[in-house]
């Protein structure tokens, strides 16, 4: 269940306690998150809408700990990543966190298989168990059969496919997705998001997703809006009503 | 190992661009190869001088001469084994780019002198029999066919005349270690003595001493120079390391040139590959950000940038060294006469390599901290 502007909910996987963000822009502070309270439990798909410049990336990133909030905490599993350092949070970000960007960001001199295996290079597994977690991936997004072809002979649908093999492949703990259709046609956004669901569904992920697209945030169990980097409407999609309340 | 396929599909990411930066590193290996051959081959004198040898030449410069007349004085000084002397010859065989050393000896003292340079005895004998009659270095003889037997004209420069000499091929020598010179022409001191004009006669080019110890060797340089001092023909004389000290600075400072054009080079080398390195990493800032969000630490960042600029720098370090293999022979052959063998040793190709290594790992250096301290969340803001 997501609840935004909580008191308290210690089963949640994610807990964001008073998040802010400042910026500081020649002599302006310019405020990207303000005050952020937010829960999200196992096995939720939370999307988070708004303008340009609302604060959603600030906030993803913030949950993946791929930047630092200037005051507030995110935990996550029990763990506070706020306070982590630099080293301790990449280990954590290996382990739990995986990446879903708009560009694919696939390293286009690798080969799918290798792409997908690079998350893995970080851990202490043979080759042999690798390669076991790799097909795995790759035939969950339907593409073992492209596992030696290089992002330039895939079709953006599929490349994103294999940014998300490379996201689960690790088997984290939660998804962040930023704009994950963004840059695909409908019936390839349609088939990611399908993707997305069978991952939350089937697979019990967790997913957190920032997206302008009305369409693609009413697949979502919530949909969370942002302006001016507060939290300032949350909405049941309506495909999952049943999912969870609002506090 | 497991990061090898990551590493080298970078490197072939732009392949001109690996080709170009390769070929830079082999095209200054193979230069600093065959500079610091060069450089060994000028100091070559001072490996093959013998500690217990002098040389004494004219005091004014040694191309002035000295009477015979010194010999009996010089061998009369305590601590000197034998005396033998040479004259600078100076001839040209067929073309004056043909160049070797060629030198009149003392036919009786000139083994004693020089036990490291072999003669068979049977060839040594048919020298001393023949009064045009040559021994020549190994070197030498198989850079112009020659063989035993073999006549061959040599047309004089430096005594006035232009009429060739006719020399007999009764010896091959052969030096006992790499190092040394098999590249001269002896022939007999009474055979030039007996063509060179009247005013030349009596007269050699320098001694060369053998002495019973090297512990001598001050103390025999200052007697022989005090015996002719204030005379018409006053002497200098050194060790035959000095000498060959000297002798290469006539040539200007080989090792100053050498190591100048080298640095340089090396220098040159560190600015394009660094340069190459810095681009490489800023067009993948977007792949490398990725590599971070998804749990690379900064130092495996750092090391990945590292490892490509080694690789190229090990591929390119090896190959210009291959290529310096396969050339200096031939270059050695086509520069023979005009220096001693040129011999690629194992302490060079050693050396050429901590050079690329270090080259290699500096130029990665800068680009790798500027990959190592990317924030992922600016990265993905620029790209």
């Amino acid at each position: 269940m997501v609840t935004v502007n909580t008191n308290g909910n210690s089963s949640a996987l994610i807990q964001v306690r008073g998040l802010d963000k400042t910026y500081r822009r020649g002599g302006e502070q310019i405020h990207v998150l303000q005050g952020l309270n937010l829960d999200v439990d196992k096995g939720d798909f939370v999307a988070f809408m708004g303008p340009s410049g609302s604060g959603k990336t600030t906030l993803l990133n913030l949950l993946g700990g791929l930047d630092v909030p200037t005051s507030g905490t995110v935990s996550v599993a029990g763990d506070e990543i706020t306070h982590m350092s630099s080293g301790k949070l990449t280990d954590w970000r290996a382990r739990h966190v995986g990446f879903v960007f708009q560009m694919y960001n696939l390293v286009p001199v690798l080969t799918a298989y290798q792409n997908v295996e690079l998350p893995l290079l970080l851990t202490r597994l043979s080759r042999s168990a690798r390669r076991e977690h790799v097909e795995a991936a790759l035939a969950i997004v339907g593409l073992h059969d492209r596992a030696g072809h290089f992002p330039r002979q895939l079709s953006g649908g599929q490349e994103q496919r294999v940014a998300i093999a490379r996201a689960i492949v690790s088997d984290p703990a939660f998804l962040l997705c930023d704009e994950p259709t963004g840059d695909l046609d409908r019936k390839s956004a349609d088939e990611i998001m399908e993707l997305i669901e069978e991952l939350v569904s089937k697979h019990n992920k967790t997913v957190l997703m920032v997206t302008h697209d009305p369409l693609v945030a009413a697949r979502a169990h919530m949909v969370l809006h942002l302006e001016k980097g507060i939290l300032v409407e949350a909405s049941k999609s309506r495909q999952n009503a049943m999912a969870g309340g609002v506090a | 190992m497991k990061f090898r396929a990551l590493i080298f599909s970078n490197l072939f990411r732009k392949k001109v661009r690996l080709l170009l930066t390769l070929g830079s590193f082999a095209v200054a290996l193979f230069l600093f190869a065959f500079l610091a051959v060069v450089r060994d081959a000028f100091n070559r004198g001072g490996s093959v001088a013998s500690a217990n040898r002098l040389v004494t030449i004219n005091r004014i410069s040694i191309i002035q001469t000295i009477p015979l007349s010194y010999r009996d004085k010089i061998l009369r000084i305590p601590g000197v084994q034998s005396v033998t002397h040479d004259n600078w010859f100076g001839g040209v065989y067929q073309d004056e780019k043909n160049f070797f050393p060629q030198f009149a000896i003392d036919m009786e003292n000139q083994r004693k002198v020089y036990s490291e340079l072999i003669v068979p005895d049977d060839q040594w004998d048919a020298f001393l029999k023949d009064r045009q009659g040559a021994i020549v270095g190994a070197s030498t003889a198989k850079r112009f066919g020659w063989k035993l037997g073999d006549r061959i004209p040599i047309k004089s420069t430096i005594t006035g005349g232009t009429d060739a000499w006719e020399f007999n091929i009764d010896g091959i020598y052969h030096g006992q270690r790499a190092q040394d010179d098999e590249t001269q022409f002896w022939f007999q001191w009474d055979y030039f003595e007996e063509r060179i004009p009247e005013r030349f006669k009596g007269q050699i080019g320098w001694y060369t001493v053998r002495l019973d110890s090297p512990d001598d060797a001050v103390r025999v340089a200052k007697a022989i120079d005090d015996e002719f001092a204030n005379s018409p023909y006053e002497t200098k004389t050194q060790t035959e390391s000095a000498f060959a000290a000297g002798w290469v600075k006539q040539f200007g400072n080989i090792e100053l040139l050498i190591i100048s054009i080298g640095s340089v080079v090396f220098f040159t080398l560190l600015l394009v590959t660094g340069n190459t390195m810095a681009i490489s990493v800023r067009e993948r800032t977007g792949e490398l950000a990725v590599l971070k969000a998804i749990g690379f630490k900064d130092g495996s960042v750092l090391s990945l940038v590292l490892a490509e600029a080694l690789a190229i720098a090990l591929f390119g370090g090896l190959l210009g060294l291959g290529l310096a293999l396969l050339a200096i022979p031939v270059l050695g052959k086509a520069l023979s006469g005009m220096l001693p063998n040129l011999i690629l040793s194992k302490s060079v190709l050693a050396t050429g390599i901590g050079f690329a290594v270090v080259v290699g790992a500096c130029s990665g250096i800068l680009p790798g901290i500027s990959a190592m301290r990317l924030r992922v969340v600016d990265a993905f803001r620029r790209v």
